[in-house]
């Protein structure tokens, strides 16, 4: 028995040293700089690394080389991190709890703005060193923490509806919808054509993701409600709110929008409108080039957001420069983010990567609206979009929108209900 | 022709690695004696480096876990609307959390976990014998046969995630077959068991590998001995190779337990993130850890942690799991003498 006892000890150790190494993810602790932010001297030249996600486009290369021959001595190197955000956000997570200088510009999604400003993983920047009055009013507030200026708008991104042409036109409907009831009201005209026989009305984002959250901001938005106010307090719980939560969970009950259309993420909701299962779809503008070699090509256009009583808000997306606190050779970098995203860059993004642009200016330019149609549209939709919440810890928030949204959804929770519950899970997980 | 000449994977064992044949007795205690007094420095001088290489991966990181497991996470300063240096000391109160009214989250992913770890290992042993006894089976096209059971065990997780979200996609292949429309990526129960059959179908020739391997150490003559007794299929299945593949099995089991416990990117990738349906103890501890909480995040990691310990130890104690391999003398040692007796029968 003794000696049971004795083999099983080491035998258990062994076995275990697997579980040990998950452990062993979470200590990575640490504390912060205790230095103040809004002082920072941007020093030093020399070599400096960007970073951001993996490029499909290879145009940032392109554009990196345009500024490495100008600046030879302050050369630029591009760092890819992988395809998906929430490994990038990771990555550059570590990067600063390690304080390492080996990244110098980072790629942020807008959302992160706020979290990495408030742990002054990045520096503040001198907003009359860049452009921001020829951007687009929305965009410059993604890059805004607290009143200040924490990154520079390189790229945005807004909803669009896509819609079918061909069966709007056939059913004797004038144009687009503009609100929600007249976007049922076509559906229900579009649906008498026989050609229509078994599609649904509309859809969007509404797997329990990040996308989900894209989708609830913008109907509670669109309703002229608010998730979180200007100064990032929540206040969701409101009768506007919820006649934004009710179009959507209403929609899904009475089939308006597809039982399956709560799985859905961007790419599946693309299938289904280009295999002709929907009539209505709001989905970002990188779709509009894919469906235009599909089946419906030729038979769709698309329009800004529809809301309750006019032209609804769209949710932001895109990306912005900032400058991690722990690099070297800021004086590089700030000229370099300045380079990088001047209007000209931009233009460029534009033209070979379909980046939507934060500059005005360019959303009007004859030669690129004739390469991208949308681009009108798109202008409307960021012109009146509202950045998702901007608060420190967004994967918290992000995360309470996406259990009681897809509650009152899949119809688990009412969504009175489900707004009440948000509420309280956002003002435990922001402090207020 | 077996039951005259021993196989040659026993003849050896019989003369090398266990000396403890009825032979000498004596002579070998003395010999033991003496040589652990002499390899014993030895033997540590050689096992020190893995010790060390052991207590920096492993012990390390361990003991920084609980120690990180006792912070909380760092506050915001409403003033500055800064985020504060130093994370505070908060003791055992991220454990104190998870009895409390914050636990809910904690248990339902443990529950999950245990659940997930009871039925997929369940399904698992019981296909994996199945599948172990057909590939033992001599017949044409067995090569075939093995390389085909073994294909999902090849594919690494995150694929067969990605393989088996198509195919329970909302117009994928799952539902073409049952012939109604089940989204099984949505909460609910349809969620486990898309996560249980993907687990059974990439795991279960894992446990058929190593049933496999136990059973091609059982000599033919043992069956022969029993058919002659009159033992039907069944009792030869359940009296002769359940008990002499137990070992191998319980290891094979005892790794899948360990394995499923630890279950994080086939749920995360099939289902997807913060779904409470599925949600597992390590996908709990990944999300409290990327919202920048280490200490809740090291504190649900050392509770995993010690569950798995449990659960290993438990095994090593009631189930006697040989894994060190010592332990196996004695075994294989009694089951040679079984067969020996077996064989003595037979002959006469």
């Amino acid at each position: 028995m003794k000696t049971r006892t004795i083999r099983a000890l080491p035998c258990a150790a062994t076995l275990v040293a697997a579980g040990l190494l998950l452990t062993a993810c979470g200590s990575s602790g640490g504390s912060g700089s205790g230095e103040q932010a809004g002082s920072t001297s941007f020093e030093g030249r020399g070599p400096i690394t960007y970073v951001a996600g993996k490029d499909t486009t290879g145009v940032v290369p392109k554009v990196i080389d345009r500024w490495n021959k100008l600046h030879p001595k302050e050369k630029v190197t591009f760092v890819q991190l992988p395809t998906d955000a929430d490994s990038q956000r990771q990555q550059m997570i570590q990067n600063a709890e390690t304080k390492s200088d080996a990244y110098t510009v980072l790629s942020l999604d807008v959302v992160w703005t706020s979290e990495f400003a408030a742990h002054q993983w990045i520096d503040r920047l001198p907003e009359q060193r860049f452009p921001l009055g020829r951007m687009l009013k929305p965009v410059v507030e993604t890059a805004k923490y607290r009143g200040a200026l924490y990154a520079a708008p390189a790229s945005s991104d807004g909803g669009l509806l896509y819609y079918r042409s061909d069966l709007l036109k056939k059913a004797g409907v004038s144009g687009p919808p503009a609100t929600w009831s007249q976007m049922k009201a076509d559906c229900a005209k579009v649906e008498k054509l026989p050609e229509a026989k078994g599609m649904s009305c509309y859809a969007g984002q509404f797997q329990k993701y990040e996308g989900l959250t894209v989708n609830f901001a913008e109907a509670v938005d669109s309703a002229g409600g608010v998730v979180t106010d200007a100064d990032g307090r929540p206040d969701v719980d409101t009768p506007a709110a919820r006649k934004g939560l009710d179009f959507l969970a209403g929609a899904v009950k009475d089939g308006t929008i597809p039982k399956e259309a709560v799985t859905y993420q961007e790419e599946d909701g693309r299938r289904a409108f280009q295999s002709g299962k929907l009539v209505f779809l709001r989905n970002w503008p990188y779709m509009y080039a894919l469906a235009g070699k599909s089946k419906v090509a030729g038979r769709f256009a698309v329009a800004p957001l529809p809301g309750l009583n006019g032209p609804g808000s769209s949710s932001l997306g895109g990306h912005n420069l900032a400058l991690s606190s722990f690099a070297r050779n800021k004086a590089t970098a700030l000229d370099f983010m300045k380079f990088f995203s001047s209007e000209d860059s931009a233009g460029t993004f534009l033209k070979e990567a379909s980046l939507a642009p934060p500059y005005t200016r360019l959303y009007d330019e004859p030669s690129l609206v004739e390469q991208y149609p949308y681009l009108p549209v798109l202008k409307q939709s960021v012109l009146h979009a509202v950045p998702r919440p901007r608060v420190v810890n967004y994967g918290d928030v992000t995360s309470a929108v996406q259990q009681e949204a897809y509650a009152a959804l899949t119809g688990a929770k009412s969504s009175a209900q489900a707004l009440k519950d948000l509420q309280s899970a956002l003002q435990k997980s922001t402090g207020q | 022709m077996a039951d005259t000449t021993l196989p040659p994977g026993t003849a050896l064992r019989g003369h090398g690695s266990t000396p403890g044949a009825p032979a000498a007795p004596a002579n070998r205690r003395r010999r033991t004696r003496r040589a652990t007094s002499g390899s014993a420095r030895m033997a540590v001088l050689l096992v020190s480096p893995t010790l060390l290489v052991l207590s920096v991966v492993v012990l390390y990181p361990t003991l920084m876990a609980l120690r990180e497991s006792l912070y909380g996470p760092k506050g915001l300063d409403p003033q500055t609307g800064f985020i504060r240096a130093t994370e505070p000391f908060v003791g055992l109160r991220n454990y104190a959390d998870v009895l409390g009214a914050a636990g809910d989250r904690f248990w339902n992913a443990f529950w999950n976990t245990t659940f997930f770890t009871v039925v997929t290992v369940g399904l698992e042993t019981l296909i994996g014998v199945a599948m172990a006894l057909i590939m033992h089976r001599a017949f044409r096209g067995r090569a075939l046969v093995r390389a085909g059971i073994l294909v999902p065990w090849a594919v690494p997780t995150a694929i067969s995630a990605l393989l088996w979200r198509w195919i329970f996609n909302s117009d994928g292949v799952a539902n073409a077959l049952i012939g109604r429309q089940i989204l099984w990526t949505t909460e609910g129960f349809h969620a486990k068991v898309a996560v249980i059959v993907a687990e059974v179908w990439k795991t279960a020739p894992f446990i058929g590998l190593l049933v496999l391997a136990g059973l091609q150490v059982i000599p033919q003559e043992v069956y022969e001995a029993a058919r002659i007794d009159g033992a039907g299929a069944l009792r030869r299945f359940w009296h002769v190779t359940l008990p002499l593949v137990k070992p191998a099995l319980l290891v094979a089991v005892l790794f899948r337990c360990l394995d499923a416990l630890r279950m994080f990117d086939l749920p995360y990738i099939l289902v997807g993130a913060q779904k409470n349906s599925v949600e597992t103890l390590s996908m709990l501890a990944q999300n409290e850890a990327s919202n920048v909480r280490f200490g809740p995040a090291s504190a649900y990691a050392v509770l995993l942690f010690l569950y798995v310990l449990l659960i290993a130890f438990a095994f090593v104690r009631l189930l006697g799991t040989d894994l060190v391999g010592d332990g196996g003398a004695r075994k294989t040692r009694g089951t040679r003498r079984f067969s020996l007796s077996r064989r003595t029968e037979v002959t006469a």
